[in-house]
């Protein structure tokens, strides 16, 4: 009898969450990097309050896709030198089963970053992040990199050029998630009426869903040679 | 048999199976019949298609044209039901090496939905067979490559497939842990597995195949039972049939 496909997906993910629990070698780069920029970021700009808060949506969201970036990078390297990819794939379960659960795990980890973030950003922005708002926005654009990030480190990942890859063809696929993420998280802060921002979450929504919906056709493409 | 059950000839069989990568066709027109309990050994040099064949009946990749069954499940329309029957052994361990060994046989498991009243009883037994018991709750980064292998084939047996593939089982494992690795395999094949493995120790062959199958620049070049063949003969057989076809090529 085959694995149920929520099963298959929920036993992905929880083996992903439970290998980064022991070794903490994703969530540690991804948030030492994280870090390292918007401190990069809060020196080299050197704007005032107003400024600030205009860019801080900005720098929230390219420390972020650059740090889904390392990390998915790693988790794909990881998962493929060790041959854990292959395994997945001669186990009887759907090849869209492998995408959500990988998805699920990268999701959880950049989501993680994202958040914790969030507080040192206030304090060094000088900025009222941690509305929530600015939390759903963040939520949609991490699931967004996340959905995007997995398939295409899916396949950059098998060539030689994988770190150089991965930045190269994911950051125009993943300009209109960071757009609308941007334009809503700014909207939000600068206190606008939700009608002149509620767009953006509305359309990053829509994005996401086709995004996954893509990534659904298109893996078992991907992963089949 | 009922009307409904696919016929079962050969556990596995192909017929006229091609693959091509790109427009290079690495397989050519295989008709290859693997019976139920046989243990083949599949050579061949470098490029010949042997580990594009294994992922084949892995159900890893689809084939160009042509037809294969697996325990009469066809490839790829019934694609899972093929790999639900299929345990593999690589050259790389295919584990999670920041879980223990009892974790990844857990997670494996899981996988193939191996039913929870049987499962840890099944992993204790598993570990206990490839003489990892003491270790089990040792994460497999300890381990040496030797011990990787051997829990790499508790993984593949966790949910008693019908066929095992081995795929250059012996690389990189010293005198001992492919010594090990033999008794395993044999094991394996007296415990009713059909098994397929490939390698380029042609030495170890006879004593583990009933019988070798040579492919040669993706074609069927030698295909007979080893039965009372030494590995000096077998030997002599393989560079026969891969200096053949080189001659054959100039």
């Amino acid at each position: 009898m085959n694995t149920p496909f929520l099963a298959a997906v929920l036993h992905i993910a929880r083996k992903d969450v439970q290998t980064e629990l022991r070794s903490r070698e994703l969530v540690a780069t991804m948030g030492l990097f994280a870090l390292m920029s918007i401190l990069v970021f809060s020196f080299a700009l050197e704007l005032d309050r107003q400024a600030r808060v205009e860019a801080v949506s900005g720098v929230l969201y390219v420390t972020v896709v650059f740090a889904s970036i390392l990390g998915l990078n790693r988790s794909m390297t990881s998962e493929r030198e060790g041959g854990g990819m292959d395994a997945l794939l001669i186990s009887p379960i759907p090849r869209a089963a492998i995408l959500c659960g990988k998805l699920i795990g990268g999701a959880l980890f950049v989501l993680f970053v994202s958040v914790a973030l969030l507080p040192v950003m206030t304090i060094l922005y000088n900025a009222d992040i941690l509305q929530p708002w600015v939390l759903i926005t963040l939520f949609l654009g991490t699931i967004g990199f996340s959905v995007v990030g997995t398939i295409l480190a899916t396949i950059t990942v098998q060539t030689r050029a994988r770190e150089a890859l991965l930045p190269l063809v994911m950051l125009p696929v993943a300009l209109p998630v960071m757009l609308c993420a941007v334009r809503a998280t700014t909207g939000i802060l600068r206190g606008t009426p939700q009608e002149d921002w509620f767009v953006w979450v509305q359309l990053l929504l829509v994005i996401d869903v086709v995004y996954f919906g893509l990534s659904l056709v298109l893996y078992e493409y991907v992963v089949e040679e | 048999m009922t009307e409904t059950s696919p016929p079962i000839k050969a556990l596995i069989q192909s017929r006229a199976l091609n693959k091509a990568y790109d427009l290079r066709l690495v397989l050519r027109q295989l008709d290859i019949d693997v019976l139920s309990g046989e243990c083949v050994a599949l050579l061949g040099a470098n490029g010949s298609g042997k580990s594009t064949l294994l992922r084949l009946f892995a159900g890893m990749s689809k084939p160009t044209s042509g037809e294969l069954t697996i325990g009469g499940w066809d490839m790829p329309r019934e694609a899972a039901a093929v790999r639900a029957q299929i345990g593999m052994v690589s050259h790389k361990p295919l584990l999670y090496d920041n879980l223990s060994a009892r974790e990844n046989l857990r997670f494996f498991a899981r996988l193939y939905n191996v039913d929870t009243a049987v499962r840890e009883e099944r992993i204790a037994r598993l570990l206990d067979k490839v003489g990892l018991a003491k270790r089990a709750d040792d994460r497999v980064r300890a381990f040496s490559r030797g011990m990787q292998q051997r829990l790499s084939i508790a993984r593949a047996l966790v949910h008693q497939p019908a066929v095992l593939l081995f795929d250059e089982p012996y690389t990189g494992l010293d005198q001992e842990g492919a010594a090990t690795l033999d008794t395993l395999i044999a094991q394996a094949r007296d415990d009713g597995h059909t098994i397929v493995v490939t390698t380029h120790e042609l030495e170890r062959v006879p004593r583990i195949a009933g019988r070798a199958l040579i492919l040669s620049r993706g074609r069927v070049g030698y295909d007979a039972p080893l039965t009372g063949t030494s590995s000096q003969e077998l030997v002599a057989i393989y560079t026969d049939v891969t200096g053949m076809t080189r001659e054959r090529e100039r």
